[in-house]
C-alpha cells in the first residue's frame, strides 16, 4: 500500500519534473504508457487471474477505440457519452465473443479468440464510411467538461483511470468473485464440482476485462486523435500478451510494468542509435521487437513471475 | 434418495454403462464394487453430472436430474470426490475448504469486499478440516501435503459442500493400512449425516462399511443386496470376488 502511494505521488509529480527539465514530450509518452498499462491490466485479469489464454484482446481495445471515434466524427464530442458507450460496446463484444469461445478449452480457446479478433479487424478494415484501412483522423479530443487538448490535463485523466482500475483490481482479487476465478484458473473441473458454474464466472470475468479494454481503446484514440484498424490487429493482442508476461502474469502491477518496459524499450531503440549495431544492421531501429524479444526471453527464463514477481521476491528476501 | 432407471452411456462402440438400474436409500452407505474397467467411475461421472447420459433416467430425491449441470447438482445436495486427487494445489487447506463453503453460501458475484472479512466461511471450513483430520494442516499449501492428507482433503472438499448424498470414488486409493483405517473411521462418522455411495476396491473396508452393495461388471449391475447376500451370490463369486472373498 505504501509503495502504491509512493508510485502515485511520483506519477502526480512527473509532469512538473518534465516541465522543469524541458522534456514535455514525455508527458504524452507517459500517457501512452499508462493507456497501454490499462489495456494490459485488463488482459491480465482474464489471462493472469482467470487463467483464460485470450489471444484476441485487441478486439475489445479496438471496439472501444472505434466506438469513441465514430461517435466523435458523428458530432458527439462529450467524453461523458463517448467513453461509457465505448466501454459498453467493448463489454457487449466481449460478451458475444466470450459466450462462444468459453465453450472451448486450451489451444482451441486461444485460436477461437484470435479468430474473432481477426474477424473484427477485417470488419473495420471494410468500414469505408469510417476510413476503412486508412483509419479515422479526429479533429480533437473529446470534452470532459474541460478540454483534454492540453497534454498535462489528459495525463492526469489517464492517471486517474489507471489508479482507479488498479485499486479495483486489487479489491477484486481478494473478493469472493476474485477467489472463484483464481480457483478456476487452478482447477476448473473441481470448481464446478464444488458448485461453481464455471462458464458464468469466466464469462463475467471476460466481459469485465473487455469493458476495461474498451476504456483503454477510447483513451488511446483520444490520445493519438487517430484510430486505424491496426489497433485490432492480432499483433496488438500479442503485444498486450507480451506486456502481461513481461510484467507478471496474475500480478497486480504486471500490466503496468510490462507496458512501461516494453514501450520504453521500443522508444529507446528507435531514438538512440548504437553505432556498431547500425553498421552491422543499418535499419535495426525499425525493429524494436528484436530488443523486446531478447528481454522477453531473459524474463521468461530467469523471472517466471515477470518483473513484478522479481520485485516481490526482493522485497521478501 | 437416488434412483437410476436403465441408465446407459456409450463411448463410440464401447458400452460403458449398460442399462444400469439401482437405488441408493436415504441414510445408507451403498458400496459400488466391480473389477477394473467395469464402469464404476463412468457411473459416478454420470450421476454427478460430469458426463451426460445417453438414455435412461436418474432421480435424486424423487426429482429427475435431467441434464442439470454439475454445479447445480452440487447445490442441490449431490457432491462427489475424485479417484485421482483433484484439489486446488496452490491454495492452503483452509482456502480449499472455504471455497467449497463459499459456493453454497450466497452469491459470489461480489467484486469489492474482501473475503477475509467473512469469518464464518473460514470458521466452517476449519471445522470441516478438523472433521477430516487436517486440523494441524489448515495453513499448509495443499500440494505440500502427504498423499493420505491430500486424499482426506479431497473428501473434505466434497463434504464441505454439505451434500445429502456424497459419491466417494475410491477414497482409499493408494493409501497405506493406517490411512485407510482413518478413512474408514471418517466415513463411519459422516454416515449419520449423509448418504454415501462408495466406490472402493478395498474389500475389507467395503464389507465393514456398506449397508448394501451393488456389483458392476462390464457396465451392468449383476447383483445388488446386503453384504451377506452379495457374499453368497454365485454370479458375483464367479465374476468378481473369486477367491479373494472375505470369509
Amino acid at each position: 500500500m505504501k509503495r502504491a502511494l509512493a508510485v502515485l505521488l511520483l506519477a502526480v509529480a512527473l509532469p512538473w519534473a518534465l516541465e522543469y527539465f524541458d522534456r514535455t514530450f514525455y508527458v504524452s509518452f507517459a500517457s501512452r504508457v499508462m493507456i497501454y498499462a490499462i489495456a494490459a491490466t485488463s488482459l491480465n485479469l482474464v489471462l493472469g487471474y482467470g487463467g483464460m489464454i485470450s489471444f484476441g484482446h485487441a478486439a475489445f481495445v479496438g471496439t472501444g477505440a472505434y466506438a469513441a471515434s465514430i461517435l466523435f466524427v458523428e458530432g458527439v464530442t462529450s467524453a461523458w457519452i463517448a467513453w461509457p458507450v465505448a466501454v459498453l460496446a467493448a463489454a457487449a463484444a466481449a460478451w458475444l465473443i466470450g459466450a462462444a469461445s468459453l465453450r472451448t478449452r486450451g489451444v482451441y480457446f486461444i485460436m477461437i479468440t484470435l479468430a474473432f479478433a481477426q474477424m473484427a479487424f477485417y470488419l473495420v478494415n471494410s468500414m469505408k464510411a469510417y476510413g476503412g484501412d486508412e483509419g479515422l483522423t479526429l479533429t480533437g479530443r473529446p470534452d470532459l467538461g474541460f478540454s483534454l487538448g492540453n497534454e498535462i490535463a489528459f495525463y492526469y485523466v489517464v492517471l486517474g483511470f489507471l489508479s482507479l482500475i488498479l485499486f479495483l483490481l486489487h479489491r477484486l482479487a481478494r473478493s469472493r468473485f476474485g477467489r472463484v476465478i483464481q480457483a478456476m484458473r487452478e482447477n476448473a473441473p473441481r470448481a464446478e464440482a464444488i458448485g461453481f458454474p464455471v462458464f458464468r464466472y469466466q464469462l463475467a470475468c471476460f466481459v469485465i476485462a473487455g469493458a476495461v479494454g474498451g476504456l483503454a481503446g477510447a483513451l488511446l484514440a483520444a490520445h493519438g486523435k487517430y484510430v486505424n484498424p491496426g489497433v485490432l490487429h492480432w499483433t496488438q493482442s500479442g503485444t498486450l500478451m507480451v506486456m502481461v508476461i513481461l510484467g507478471g502474469v496474475g500480478r497486480l502491477w504486471g500490466g503496468v510494468l510490462g507496458a512501461a518496459v516494453l514501450l520504453t524499450l521500443e522508444h529507446l531503440v528507435a531514438d538512440y542509435r548504437i553505432g556498431w549495431l547500425a553498421s552491422l544492421a543499418p535499419n535495426y531501429q525499425q525493429h524494436a521487437s528484436l530488443a523486446v524479444g531478447v528481454v522477453l526471453l531473459v524474463v521468461v527464463l530467469f523471472a517466471p513471475h515477470g518483473i513484478a514477481g522479481l520485485m516481490a521476491r526482493k522485497r521478501h528476501a | 434418495m437416488l434412483e437410476l432407471k436403465a441408465v446407459s452411456k456409450r463411448f463410440g462402440g464401447v458400452v460403458a454403462t449398460d442399462r444400469v438400474s439401482m437405488q441408493v436409500r436415504q441414510g445408507e452407505v451403498h458400496a459400488l464394487i466391480g473389477p477394473n474397467g467395469a464402469g464404476k467411475t463412468t457411473l459416478v461421472n454420470l450421476i454427478s453430472g460430469g458426463l451426460a447420459i445417453d438414455s435412461g433416467e436418474m432421480l435424486f430425491e424423487r426429482k429427475p436430474l435431467g441434464n442439470l449441470k454439475q454445479s447445480r447438482r452440487v447445490l442441490a445436495g449431490l457432491a462427489r470426490s475424485y479417484q485421482i486427487t483433484s484439489i486446488f494445489r496452490g491454495m492452503t487447506v483452509l482456502d480449499n475448504l472455504a471455497l467449497a463453503v463459499q459456493a453454497r453460501s450466497g452469491t459470489s458475484f461480489s467484486f469489492f469486499n474482501s473475503i477475509t472479512s467473512e469469518r464464518r466461511l473460514f470458521d466452517e471450513a476449519a471445522s470441516i478440516g478438523e472433521e477430516v483430520g487436517l486440523k494441524a494442516k489448515l495453513g499448509s499449501i495443499s500440494s505440500t501435503l502427504a498423499h493420505g492428507e491430500q486424499r482426506a482433503l479431497e473428501v473434505g472438499l466434497a463434504l464441505a459442500t454439505k451434500p445429502r448424498l456424497v459419491l466417494l470414488d475410491e477414497p482409499m486409493a493408494g493409501m497405506g493400512p493406517e490411512e485407510s483405517a482413518r478413512m474408514v473411521a471418517l466415513i463411519e462418522t459422516i454416515r449419520a449425516k449423509v448418504t454415501v455411495l462408495l466406490v472402493e476396491h478395498d474389500m475389507d473396508a467395503v464389507f465393514r462399511l456398506a449397508d448394501r452393495i451393488s456389483v458392476l461388471v462390464n457396465g451392468r449391475v449383476i447383483a445388488s443386496g446386503t453384504p451377506a447376500e452379495i457374499r453368497a451370490d454365485p454370479a458375483v463369486k464367479t465374476a468378481y470376488l473369486g477367491e479373494e472373498a472375505p470369509a
